[in-house]
Parts: structure tokens; sequence; C-alpha cells
């Protein structure tokens, strides 16, 4: 899920009408010294840092004067984790509440959890004060009103005013969850003041993944948990998927892989298999790069750009592919991608791939043919090899590879400068070019044949040429799969005369003429 | 007999002229899923693999008479919707293969489900299998491969794991140790049928002697099925592996909807309930069958079921 920091949680409370301390985000010392002049000197500084336990790290500062504020910002922002920080009103507190919306996942609904005791985490709350500590299940047909919100401050003994306050401030915090698509979305502590007031002093705010698409407005850059400020080849990677439905991609950078000789680049499919694949390659002592996710069946030009992303990361000494083992994706359309990337970038680290599953052989086979003259080995195997097995292989290849004294060059299927006439139409995300001069009747109809689609034809006339038997529209619009099929197979004749261009994004998204995929 | 769909049941699938739709009308089909027709909104009057195209779920039904279960291959965003329309159909059972279906979207599925006497499967689920009857989703690929995959048994199959699903039920194939249905809940927070439904099923179903199920770190699906088996509504023997050692707190891998959050839903303390409660905790998922096949011989269920 996508965690929103304090200052963007406490916008959302805001624009519910939840009251806030006055105050505002900093990115500069010069800017927190204004902010803390603005409010009269004495104010706290906050870290804006997507970590627990801020209070605990010393990275809430409660400070008397302008110059103190400053002092504080100094030293927060020298903290590689803290981009900016909070500088708000110090409150006068009189109590403190808490209060979350989640998601109760027994039962499959909304939850509201309210205390009369804020401050301290939730949990422990719950665990030394049980009776102060209410749980209400939100029936969504039938919203959260204010005096069903009210009832349940009084539950804990809450009356009078405060009551009615914090009747208006859970229906808000209800409605804010609700219309932000928050997983959760909490309050702790919410602050009463000794001049009467309710105020929000801190937020936890956290979006679904999957919902983000629906809230440009949050400008939420990457709608996935990864633990980190996104790098490059996350954005990259999260370019790739966002403008690519078919199939899941997913990728995040484990571990600065610069200087250590055990990293190797994992490529897994399925969340389960992944994991359980990460924990044989540990076992074998190697350390994965990387996390990454091909799967619900993603075309091979997915897999290759994930091949892509993954070959580029540093340091890597080898390349792990595996899954559940008995896979219901196209398991050859995947071999399909890693041959094509493996090809074109020249792989120079070992490679085991499993790749069990729907059309095992056929994938297995594609490897062993593809990669046979590349710098470095590629073994495969299927579902009948354990994952433990496989990385016993890696183990043992890795150990045991002496590259060449001088990398060769790269054996790309095809090359991509074909003539400027060749035979060319778009695909879903990319462009096929074919040169039509290389065929024979016997190799344009071989082409045409491995099409799984069946959307190539042999041209009506001699001589021999290969064209779509489906409009260039369909073709682009997902008609053709992308499989790689035909550039294999003419590899394979010894034509080279068939390349498919599948550019790569920038961190920043495609080049302009790709936006739309 | 099976859990989750009648015998005879009629089958949809939503989304049926796209990619997706398409290919895996012909797969179900092609394993014996009773696919009566579908639906695509905009395309009503067409043919895909020779069954009729509606533009909407009520003229499906009205043209095809009643239908059990309708299997969704359409883009996350549209499933909501697309559901609703099928519980208000009378559909009965909804398997939601789309991944990233947004949160409240399935709340409100979920709320609906249940003012409509319904369920769903999923979403992000690749489905289930009747082992030799039928195949509700995307599970187990080409009939061909999939008959070989899948062996028929006495042993339930249910997990939180897509891709595991299938090798939990291959490997105890290979093992031999042959499986009634082979259930994916489902890889998300919520969903429809979490373990705990699918196991009280398994109780039911006359055909299955013993349930394997795949946990994985996050929520309280296995935690809930300690207790049924602790207050007795679950007694057919249980085996389970718990997934997810290697995952770091706060950490989510892919769309697993594994998540440690606060210390709920860790991997000791599921191994620790369902031990507790009686299960049979299998360490190492290369022993998935050896150690199922013990269970059963100590409960004397046989491997096949003599009918």
């Amino acid at each position: 899920m996508a965690r929103l920091d304090e200052h963007r949680g406490k916008q959302l409370l805001d624009s519910v009408g939840i009251a806030l301390p006055r105050g505002d985000r900093a990115e500069t010392v010069t800017q927190a010294r204004q902010l803390a002049e603005q409010l009269g000197g004495a104010c706290v500084v906050k870290a804006l840092a997507q970590v627990t336990g801020r209070a605990a790290r010393g990275w809430v500062r409660l400070v008397d004067s302008a110059d103190e504020a400053e002092q504080a910002a100094r030293e927060l922002l020298s903290e590689p984790e803290v981009p900016a920080v909070r500088v708000e009103e110090k409150l006068s507190i009189a109590r403190e509440f808490f209060a979350a919306v989640l998601v109760d996942d027994r039962a499959g609904q909304p939850v509201i959890v309210f205390s009369s005791r804020g401050g301290s985490g939730i949990e422990e709350i719950a665990r030394e004060h049980p009776e102060d500590v209410v749980r209400q299940p939100i029936d969504l047909r039938r919203d959260f009103t204010q005096p069903m919100a009210a009832e349940l401050a009084g539950q804990v003994g809450i009356i009078g005013k405060t009551r009615d306050g914090l009747g208006e401030l859970l229906h808000h915090l209800y409605w804010a969850w609700h219309r932000y698509d928050c997983r959760s979305l909490e309050i702790n502590p919410i602050v009463e003041t000794t001049d009467g007031r309710l105020i929000a002093a801190d937020c936890h705010a956290a979006i679904d993944d999957y919902a983000v698409f629906r809230h440009p407005e949050l400008n939420i850059r990457i709608a996935r948990e990864i633990g980190h400020e996104p790098n490059e080849l996350e954005l990259i990677a999260y370019e790739v998927e966002k403008h690519d439905y078919r199939g899941t991609f997913y990728f995040i950078q484990l571990a600065d892989p610069a200087t250590a000789a055990n990293f190797v680049a994992f490529h897994g499919a399925g969340g389960g298999g992944s994991m359980m694949s990460m924990d044989a390659l540990m076992k074998e002592g190697f350390q994965p790069a990387n996390f990454c996710d091909t799967s619900g069946n993603p075309p091979a030009s997915k897999v290759y750009r994930a091949a892509k992303v993954l070959l580029s990361l540093p340091g890597i000494a080898g390349y792990f592919a595996s899954g559940s083992g008995v896979a219901s994706q196209e398991q050859w359309q995947s071999a399909n991608g890693l041959v094509k990337a493996f090809r074109e970038l020249g792989l120079s680290v070992p490679a085991v791939i499993r790749l069990g599953g729907n059309q095992e052989e056929r994938a297995i086979e594609t490897l062993n043919q593809f990669c046979a003259g590349l710098d470095a080995p590629v073994e495969a195997y299927g579902k009948d090899d354990s994952a433990r097995f496989c990385a016993e292989r890696l183990r043992k290849l890795v150990d045991e590879y002496q590259p060449p004294a001088e990398a060769s060059a790269p054996q790309p299927l095809s090359p991509a400068d074909l003539p400027a006439d060749a035979y060319r139409f778009k695909t879903f995300s990319g462009e096929i070019a074919i040169d039509q001069s290389r065929f024979t009747a016997e190799t344009a109809q071989a082409v045409v044949a491995c099409c799984p689609r069946q959307i190539l034809k042999v041209g009506a006339e001699a001589p021999a040429r290969v064209e779509l038997a489906i409009s260039p529209e369909d073709a682009r619009k997902g008609k053709c799969i992308e499989c790689l099929a035909c550039e294999l197979k003419a590899c394979e004749l010894g034509l080279a005369n068939i390349h498919i261009e599948l550019p790569m994004p920038t961190k920043d998204g495609y080049a302009a003429e790709g936006e739309e995929r | 007999m099976s859990i989750l769909l009648p015998d005879n049941a009629q089958v949809i699938v939503q989304g049926i002229t796209g990619r997706e739709g398409v290919a895996r009308t012909q797969l179900m089909k092609g394993y014996g899923t009773n696919i009566v027709g579908g639906v695509t909104p905009g395309r009503g009057g067409q043919e895909v693999e020779g069954l009729p195209v509606f533009d909407s779920v009520a003229e499906c039904v009205a043209e095809l008479g009643e239908v059990f279960a309708s299997c969704l291959f359409i883009p996350a965003p549209l499933v909501k919707d697309a559901t609703l329309e099928a519980f208000s159909a009378g559909i009965k059972l909804a398997v939601i293969v789309p991944d990233r279906v947004p949160l409240h979207d399935v709340l409100e599925i979920k709320a609906a489900a249940k003012d409509y006497g319904a369920d769903f499967l999923g979403p992000n689920t690749l489905g289930c299998v009747n082992v030799n009857n039928w195949v509700l989703g995307m599970m187990g690929g080409r009939a061909e491969s999939a008959r070989k995959f899948f062996k028929p048994g006495v042993v339930g199959v249910t997990s939180r794991s897509g891709g595991i699903t299938s090798s939990m039920a291959y490997y105890l194939g290979q093992g031999g140790v042959g499986a009634t249905t082979i259930v994916h809940v489902g890889g998300d927070s919520v969903v429809g049928l979490p373990h705990p439904e699918i196991v009280k099923r398994f109780e039911a179903d006359e055909a299955t002697k013993a349930i394997v199920m795949f946990g994985e770190i996050g929520g309280s699906q296995e935690e809930q099925v300690a207790e049924l088996i602790e207050s007795g509504q679950v007694t057919k023997p249980l085996i389970a592996y718990i997934g997810g050692k290697g995952a770091k707190e706060g950490t989510r891998f892919s769309h697993a909807g594994a998540i440690i959050e606060g210390g709920r839903g860790t991997r000791e303390g599921k191994i620790e309930a369902l031990a507790k409660a009686g299960a049979t905790i299998v360490e190492d998922f290369d022993k998935l069958a050896e150690v199922t096949k013990q269970v059963l011989a100590a409960n004397g269920i046989a491997l096949a079921d003599p009918q």
C-alpha cells in the first residue's frame, strides 16, 4: 500500500474538515525557520519520513524559539531518509484520543477503532486498558453517521461537548477513508486542547495501491509499498507495468549490490512460488539483489522488458528465474522474452531458469537452443526439478564460471537496422519490421505457421513475402500478442530478417510516440 | 459431487471476447466445464467458441436459463459493476480472476454477496479445479496437461498462492496423493471465500477425506481455520504448509497480500495456532506428499476413493 507521510496524510484530513495544528512543510532550513517565526518561535519540528517510531529516534522535536527550530530542522534534514520536515504549532494538551479506520479482513468490512486514550501505540493501549478501546464494524451501504460516531465515543465514557465534537470528527474521518480509497487512516493522537478544540496532531494514511488510478490528485508516483523512495530502476519497471495491463510485472531492488560478490538477479513468477525460490537461493549463500515477479500470463514482450531491467542491476553474479514450478501461464512466452533479452544484452553471468508448468518443454527447448553461444552458461529446468536443486545448480555454475578475457559482442536475434523499405507494423507496445527480400516460399510459410494467433499470411503474389492477415489497427490494438515467435523462427531459419523493436521507458515514461499503450 | 459448483450447473464467462476470455473459455470447455455462453457489453450476437455472446448477464440468463457461476476475465476497474450485475441476475458464484481490484470495491462486492446469498472466489484467483470434471478460472493450462497435472483422489486442496496451488496439486499427484477439488482462494487481503470457508465446504464434502492447505503470512485466515478445528466444526485431518519464511516485516511481496502488520499474522503465530488445534504442519514443501500420505495412513484413509 502507498503510505503517505504525515504532511500528506494531514492534507487529506484537512480536505474533509478535520482541524489540524497550524503549520506547513519545509524542505530547507530557511523555510523551517520562517514557519517557526510565523508560529511565534515555540513549535514542533517533525521529520517527514516513511519510518515508524519517529519519536523514539528523536525525530519529533519540541522547541521554544525560531533559533532552536532552525537547529532542529538542520539536524533532521541532514538525515538521508528525511526529505522534509513539518513545522507546526505546539498544542496545549488537555486530553488525547486515538481513532482509526481499518479493514477487518476477517469480516471483510471496514471497522472504526476508537480509544479514550491516545498517544502511545494502540496495541499497547488495547492490552493494558481494553475497556478504553471500542471497535465498530461499518456497513458500507449505510455510512457512519455523526450520531453513530458520537455514540461510539460515548461508549468509552466521553460526554458533553467533547462527545459531539468527536462524533463530527470520526464521521469526517470515515468519509476521508472512503473518499481516498484508504486501506487505513489513523489519527494518534487526536488532541483536545485546553481551550476545548479537537485537533489531529498526527496522521498515518495508507492508500490502496489498486485504487491509486482513481486518485491523480494524490500524486502518488509509484503505487507500491517498497519501503524506500523509489530508485531509477524501480521507476522504469513501474513505467513498464503502468503502460501494459497484460500480466503483472513487479520489481523491487532489495539492496545495493555494487560491492558484494553473492548478489543474484532474481526473477520470480507468482508471490508464493517466488518467496519459496528466494528461500532456496539464500540457502545457497546468495543474496537476491531484487524481488521480481512476472506472472498472470504476461506476453513475451513484458518478460523481455523485465529481464532487461534485471540485467541492468549492477554487480550481479548470476540470474535466477524460478516460480512455483507448475505455472498455468504460457512459459514458452517467458522463454522467448528471456532469450531476446539475453542475446541483445550479451549475457555475462550464469543463469538458471526454471520455467515449470504450461508447455514447459517448449520453454526449455527454446532456452537451450537460443542461449547456446552466449558467454555465460544458461541452464533450463521444469516442474520436476525443485527450486532447491536449481539454486544448487546456480551455485555450481557461478563458482565454476570463468568469464572470457574479452566479452563477446551481443548476438541479437536480428539486427535492429533492417532496411528502410522493410514491411513494418505497430504492435501493442512496439513495432515489427520484416525484411521481405530474404524469404523463400518455404521459409515464409514456416514463419506464418509459427504465429499462434494466425495473424500473418504469405503474400498472394511472388516473390514470397509475409504480411498481416488482419488490419494494422487490430495488430496494434493487441491481436498481435507480442509472443516474439516470428522473430525467433526467422533467427532459427538463419534469416534474421524479422526484428521486433520493444522500446524501454525511462523513469519518466516512454518517449512521446509510445504514450498510448 | 463436488464443492462450489453443483453437478451439471451452467457456467458463463464475463469478458468472453477479450484476450484471456477467449483463451480461457476454450481451455475450460476443453476440460469439461459446462460453459453455455458469455457476456461482453456491446458484443451481443457474436459467438466465441461456438457459444452465444450477450450484452448483459440478465439477457444471458433469460435466454439460457439458470446460470450458477460466472468467471470474470475483465479489467480490474470494471469488476465491481460486473460482479454486482451477475449477482442481480441470480448468479450464485462469481470467480473473479483479475488482479488489482480496488479494496473498497471488494468490500462492496462482499456486502452485496451477503444480500444476494451469493459467493465469490477471488479476486486475484486462478480459480478452482474439480479433478477430471471441471475448471473455473485459469488453472492448469491445456486440458491434456491439466489432466496430467491433477490426479483424482481424496484430498481437498486450498491455497492462497496461485502458482503454489497448481504446484501443490501436482507434487501431491506425483507423490501418489490425488485431489478432489483444488481451490485458489485468491491472493488479496480480502477475498470472497477465504480458507475457513473452503475448509468448511471440504468438511461437508463426502468425497474429500483430508485437507491440504497452503497458508501465507498476513491476515487471519489460517488462525480462523485453527479455530474451526478447535471448535469441532472441522474434523477431517488437515495438513498445512505456511510460506513466507524469508519475508521481512512490512514488506509486501508482489500481489500475495502477504504482509505482517504490527506483529499480527506472523508465520510463527499461524503455525502455533494450527499445531495446537491438531493440524499437521509441514516444514519442508518438498515433503508435502510424503507427510500427507503418512497422515492419511494414520487415519486409515485409502489414497483413492473406492467408489
